[in-house]
C-alpha cells in the first residue's frame, strides 16, 4: 500500500527479520492505521436523532457536500486509540528523566476533582453569582502560589509557560511605560543557557535581545551583567535554577543590579520543583516569574499540554497583572473582567486569552499542593534534588560532567566529552535507552555545552528505580566506549518504530492524510 | 507522604553516597539568609478522603450547567461528550506523556496529531494545519502576528462581529508590539461597512463567522477586497460544530482560519484548558507558530509521525521564532480528536443540524414573547434578543430562579450603551421544558 506521495502504509521491509509476522503486528504491538483509512464516510460512534422538521436560519450559507472525514463506530474508536496508546511511553510506563520538564507523578485524586461538575461543567460567563466555589478556587490557589514565592500578586490566567512568560514581559513593559521610559528601555538581557522561549518572548513584545555570557562554572556573573546595564535595558530573564541544573549563586546581587539600574528582574519559573518551601523568589529580588503548573505541581503533561502558567508579581508589578482578576474588598471577591472596570489603584496591561484561564488545571495543581502540604511540598523539592545527585554520583566516573564545581539541584547535565571517538552521539546514546525501556534524557539542550544530556528523575522516583537506572546507564556507557557502537547507532531496535527520518520529514512535508493515488500499473 | 517514594533510611543513604551530611549541602549555593528553615506557612499533608471534602465543598458551591436548562454561550458551549472520550485520555500513556521529543516511543501522540490536523484541515477547507494552540483567542493573536510576518505589514482591521475578548487580546499583543489595530464598533447586525477599512498598508482582515451575536457572515467578499489589497484574511470562530452545517471559511478563500475547538470532546472547564484550531493555505507553512506533525519513514521504510518543521520554533531560533509557543493542548486535541472520530461527518452534520433546529425553535418561542425581540436574520445554534430591561438585571433574576439564560453582552462590552442585549446559546442539550423554563421566566421577568 502506498499513499499519494509514494510512502508506504504498510509494515516495511523489516518483514524479512526473523520470526516476522504477517501482518507486521509483534504480538500487543499493532500496526494501527490511520482512521482515514479505515473509517467510512456514513459510520458513526454518535446516536443522534433527527430533528423534527424545521425552518432552516442558515440562509445562504448551508454548508454543500461532503466534508470528508470518516467516522468509525464506538469499538473501532476506543480499539484504535487504544492500540495508538500503546506506541507511547508515558510517567507510568517507567522513569521520564526529561530534564527541564518536571515529569513527576500525576495522581488520579487530581484528575477526580477536576471532574466535579462544579469544576469542570461551569461556563466562564455564568453569572459570578453562580459560582461562588470556582472564584474560591482560584483564590485558593493564589493564596498557595504567593506564600510559597513570598511574592504579593498572581496573575493566573496566562495557558502555558510560554503565555506566562510573555505576560510578565508585558507587565514589566507595561511599568516602563507608566514610568515614561517606554521608548528608550527596550532591551532584554537573555543567558545563553536560557530555553528558547526567553529571547522569543521578548521579541514577541518588541523588545531586543542581548545575550549574557556564562561563566566557565555555568552560571552567571553579576560583573558580566552589570556592564551590559544601561539605560536601554528593560529586563533580564534569568532561569533559576538554571538550565544546567544549578542554582544561581549570584542571583541576589543580579537582581539588586537590575533594580539599581531602573529594570526588571524576570525570572523563568520553568526549575521552580528544585526550591519549593526552600527558597522563594520573592526574597532573591524576582519581579515576575511564571509557574508551570505541569511540571512543579503536576498537572499531567498530556503528549504537550494543556499546561497553565501563571505568573507571580513583585509589588513594583502587582498594579500591572491583565485582566481578568479577582479583586477582594471587604472580604467579597469580584470578578475584574475589563480595563476600564478596575479598581483604582490597578493598571492592567490587557488581557491575555478570551476567559479565565486553565481552571482544569487549577483544580489539580491545588489538589497537589493539599495532598502534599508545606512539609511535603519541602520534602519534595529535598528528594527531587537528592535523586539528581544520587544519578550524578553513580554516573560522574563514566560520564563527563561540564560543570563539576557546583552542587545540582532537581537535574544533572552531562556532555558528551566522555563519548570523544566512540562514533556514539548523544542522540545514539538516547535511542539506545528506549531499548532498555527507558524515556531518554533532554538532549541538546541547553545549547552552552556540546552534546547536552540533561537529567531530571524528580522526586518520584524510588531509590531501587533509582539505582537501576544508573546500572543501566553504566552498562551504555561502558558499551559506548567499549567498541559496540552498532548497538546505539541503529537504534532503537526494540521501539513499536526504528529510528524516524527527521530531514525528510522537514524537506517534502506531509502533515495531513491524502486519498491515495490510485494504483498505477504494475512497475 | 503517599506521592513520595524515599524513606528516611534511603535518604540517609543517598546522602552517604553522595558524600554529604545533610540535605542542605545540596543547597549551598542558596545564600544562607535565603534557606527557609521550616516550611512555609500553608496547612500540612493531607489524605485523600480530606482533600476530596475540602474541594468537593467549594465544587459545590457552584451551578453546573447540566444542573439547570443552560443557554450560555459566546465562545463557550455546552455539548454532550461520549463516555468514550474521557475514559480513552485517561489511559495513562496518553495522559502521563510529553511533548513527542522521541518519536520512535510517542507514535501514539504523533499518529493522533496527524489525524487531528486532517481533521481540522477538513472541517475548515483549508490546506493545512498546525498540532492546535491555547484556545481560539490566543490562536487570533498569533494569527494577526503571522500575516504580519507574511505581509510584512503591521496593520490588522477587525470587525466588530469578533469576540470581545478575542479582540482584547489581539490588541493587548499589537500594543506590546507596537502594531497598528483598527476596531470596528460592536456591530450587532452584520452590517458594518468592513470593505472600506481595507487599504494598501492593511496586513490582515480579522472577521468571525458565526460571529458573536449570532450572525453569519459572508467572508467571500472580504477575502476579494483583501487580496486585491494584498492583505490576508483571517476567518474566526468560536463555535466549531457549525462547520458541520455551514459553509466552512477555506471554500470562501480565507487565508488564516483560527477557531474555538472546545465544543467538540472538550468540557466548559470555567473557561479552560481549551483547544486552539489553526489551519492556513500550505504557501504560508513556514510563517506558522505552533507544533507540525509530520509524515515520514523509518529506518526499514515503515510510515511513522514526528515534529517537523521545528525551525520556525523557539527552541531552535530563539529570537527569530515564527512564535514564542513550546507546547499546545496536546490531551484537548486528543478529545477533540476521538470525539471528531465517533461523530464522523455523518454525525457532525447531524449534531450540527439538532444544534440549529434547537436554536430556531428557541427564536421562534422567543419571538413571541412580549419584550423579546430576536435580532438576527441568520444564525447558527447563537442568536442575540433585545430585551425590554437590562440584560444583566434579567439574567441575574433567572439565575434566581435556576435557569442559566444567556450572556449579557454589556458583560462582553461594558459601557458600550448595548445593555438591553442578550446572547442565547442552545446546543442538544437542550430540552423542550428547557425552552418552554426560559420562555416562561421571561414572561414572567419582562
Amino acid at each position: 500500500m502506498l499513499n499519494r506521495q509514494g510512502r508506504p502504509t504498510q509494515a516495511g521491509e523489516a518483514a524479512h527479520a526473523e520470526h516476522a509476522t504477517f501482518t507486521g503486528n509483534k504480538a500487543l504491538q499493532q500496526v494501527e492505521p490511520l482512521i482515514f483509512e479505515i473509517g467510512h464516510h456514513e459510520a458513526t460512534g454518535v446516536d443522534i436523532d433527527k430533528p423534527a422538521p424545521f425552518k432552516s436560519r442558515l440562509g445562504k450559507h448551508a454548508r454543500q457536500g461532503e466534508i470528508g472525514l470518516p467516522g468509525l463506530s464506538e469499538p473501532e474508536t476506543m480499539r484504535h486509540y487504544v492500540r495508538l496508546s500503546q506506541k507511547n511511553y508515558g510517567i507510568d510506563t517507567g522513569l521520564f528523566p526529561l530534564g527541564s520538564c518536571t515529569m513527576k507523578h500525576n495522581a488520579r485524586l487530581n484528575e477526580k476533582m477536576a471532574r466535579l461538575p462544579g469544576f469542570s461543567d461551569v461556563h466562564p460567563l455564568q453569572p459570578t453569582s453562580t459560582v461562588p466555589g470556582a472564584l474560591d478556587l482560584m483564590l485558593e490557589l493564589a493564596r498557595y502560589l504567593m506564600t510559597l514565592t513570598g511574592m504579593p500578586a498572581v496573575a493566573l490566567s496566562p495557558k502555558a509557560g510560554a503565555h506566562g512568560e510573555a505576560c510578565g514581559m508585558m507587565a514589566i513593559k507595561a511599568a516602563i511605560a507608566a514610568k515614561g521610559e517606554g521608548a528608550t528601555r527596550n532591551v532584554v538581557l537573555v543567558p545563553e543557557s536560557a530555553h528558547g522561549t526567553n529571547p522569543a518572548t521578548a521579541a514577541l513584545i518588541g523588545f531586543s535581545v542581548k545575550a549574557v555570557p556564562a561563566r566557565p562554572d555555568g552560571t552567571v556573573a553579576v560583573e558580566d551583567v552589570k556592564a551590559l546595564l544601561g539605560p536601554d535595558i528593560a529586563a533580564i530573564m534569568l532561569t533559576n535554577p538554571n538550565t544546567c541544573g544549578i542554582f544561581e549563586p549570584e542571583i541576589v546581587e543580579i537582581a539588586a543590579a537590575m533594580h539599581e539600574a531602573g529594570a526588571y528582574f524576570y525570572c523563568d519559573g520553568a526549575n521552580f520543583n528544585a526550591i519549593v518551601g526552600k527558597a522563594r523568589p520573592g526574597d532573591l529580588g524576582v519581579d515576575a516569574m511564571h509557574i508551570n503548573l505541569h511540571k512543579t505541581f503536576s498537572t499531567p503533561h498530556g503528549g504537550g499540554g494543556p499546561g497553565a502558567g501563571p505568573v507571580v508579581l513583585s509589588e513594583r508589578l502587582a498594579p500591572f497583572a491583565p485582566v481578568p482578576f479577582i479583586h477582594v474588598e471587604n472580604d467579597r471577591p469580584h470578578l475584574v473582567e475589563s480595563r476600564g472596570e478596575s479598581p483604582a489603584g490597578n493598571q492592567p496591561f490587557g488581557r491575555m486569552t478570551a476567559f479565565h484561564g486553565q481552571m482544569g488545571m487549577y483544580v489539580r495543581a491545588l489538589a497537589y499542593m493539599l495532598s502534599h502540604g508545606s512539609d511535603g511540598m519541602r520534602q519534595a523539592s529535598e528528594d527531587a534534588v537528592l535523586n539528581a545527585n544520587y544519578i550524578r554520583a553513580g554516573l560522574a566516573d563514566l560520564m563527563s560532567l561540564p560543570f563539576p564545581d557546583h552542587p545540582s539541584m532537581h537535574e544533572v547535565l552531562f556532555d558528551d566529552e566522555w563519548l570523544k571517538g566512540s562514533g556514539v552521539s548523544t542522540l545514539d546514546f538516547a535511542k539506545a535507552m528506549i531499548d532498555e525501556g527507558y524515556h531518554p534524557m533532554t538532549v541538546y539542550f541547553p545549547l552552552v555545552v556540546h552534546g547536552a544530556m540533561l537529567i531530571e528523575p524528580t522526586e518520584s522516583e524510588s531509590k531501587a528505580a533509582l539505582d537501576l537506572f544508573i546500572a543501566t546507564l553504566r552498562d551504555l556507557a561502558i558499551a559506548a566506549k567499549g567498541n559496540d557502537k552498532e548497538r546505539f547507532t541503529s537504534a532503537p531496535h526494540h521501539a513499536p518504530i526504528r529510528r524516524l527520518d527527521e530531514t525528510r520529514a522537514a524537506r517534502s512535508p506531509v502533515l495531513k492524510w491524502e486519498k491515495p493515488a490510485p494504483a498505477k500499473a504494475a512497475e | 507522604m503517599r506521592y513520595l517514594p524515599l524513606t528516611d533510611t534511603d535518604r540517609e543513604d543517598m546522602l552517604a553516597r553522595i558524600g554529604v551530611s545533610d540535605v542542605d549541602a545540596l543547597f549551598s549555593d542558596v545564600p544562607a539568609d535565603k534557606l527557609l528553615k521550616a516550611p512555609v506557612d500553608l496547612p500540612r499533608a493531607k489524605g485523600e478522603l480530606e482533600v476530596e471534602r475540602i474541594l468537593g465543598k467549594m465544587a459545590g458551591k457552584n451551578t453546573a450547567a447540566s444542573a439547570v436548562p443552560f443557554f450560555v454561550g459566546a465562545g463557550a458551549y455546552k455539548h454532550h461528550v461520549p463516555a468514550t472520550v474521557d475514559h480513552l485520555i485517561q489511559r495513562s500513556e496518553f495522559l502521563t506523556s510529553y511533548t513527542p521529543y522521541q518519536p520512535e516511543i510517542a507514535q501514539g501522540t504523533l499518529q493522533y496529531l496527524f489525524e487531528f490536523q486532517t481533521q481540522v484541515a477538513a472541517l475548515t477547507g483549508m490546506e493545512v494545519a498546525n498540532a492546535s494552540m491555547y484556545d481560539g483567542s490566543t490562536g487570533t493573536g498569533e494569527a494577526v502576528l503571522m500575516a504580519h510576518r507574511v505581509t510584512r505589514r503591521r496593520k490588522a482591521v477587525l470587525s466588530g462581529g469578533l469576540h470581545p475578548h478575542y479582540t482584547a487580546v489581539v490588541e493587548t499583543l499589537s500594543e506590546m508590539a507596537n502594531d497598528e489595530v483598527v476596531v470596528l464598533k460592536p456591530d450587532v447586525s452584520a452590517q458594518e461597512d468592513i470593505l472600506s477599512q481595507i487599504d494598501d498598508s492593511t496586513s490582515c482582515v480579522v472577521v468571525q463567522s458565526p460571529d458573536v451575536f449570532g450572525n453569519l457572515r459572508d467572508l467571500k467578499p472580504i477575502a476579494e477586497k483583501a487580496h486585491a489589497h494584498g492583505a490576508l484574511l483571517i476567518a474566526v470562530f468560536t463555535e466549531v460544530v457549525s462547520l458541520g452545517a455551514v459553509v466552512p471559511p477555506g471554500a470562501q478563500d480565507a487565508d488564516i482560519v483560527v477557531g474555538e475547538g472546545q465544543s467538540i470532546g472538550n468540557a466548559l472547564n470555567f473557561g479552560g484548558p481549551y483547544v486552539g484550531l489553526f489551519a492556513a493555505k500550505s504557501k504560508y507553512i513556514r510563517q506558522m507558530p505552533g507544533r507540525l506533525c509530520g509524515e515520514t519513514v523509518d529506518s526499514t521504510g515503515q510510515r511513522g509521525f514526528v515534529l517537523t518543521l521545528s525551525t520556525r520554533e523557539q527552541h531552535i531560533r530563539r529570537d527569530k521564532a515564527t512564535s514564542n509557543i513550546c507546547t499546545n493542548s496536546g490531551l484537548c486535541v486528543l478529545a477533540f480528536t476521538i470525539h471528531m472520530t465517533l461523530l464522523g461527518q455523518a454525525g457532525l452534520a447531524r449534531l450540527a443540524e439538532v444544534n440549529h433546529a434547537n436554536a430556531v425553535r428557541l427564536a421562534d418561542a422567543l419571538a413571541g414573547v412580549e419584550g423579546v425581540t430576536v435580532l438576527n436574520d441568520s444564525f447558527f445554534n447563537e442568536f442575540t434578543v433585545k430585551l425590554k430591561k437590562p440584560a444583566a438585571e434579567v439574567v441575574e433574576v433567572l439565575a434566581a430562579k435556576g435557569i442559566l439564560a444567556g450572556v449579557p453582552v454589556s458583560r462582553l462590552l461594558p459601557r458600550a450603551g448595548l445593555d438591553d442585549l442578550l446572547i442565547i446559546a442552545s446546543t442538544e442539550v437542550n430540552t423542550d421544558e428547557d425552552r418552554a423554563a426560559l420562555v416562561a421566566a421571561l414572561v414572567e421577568v419582562l
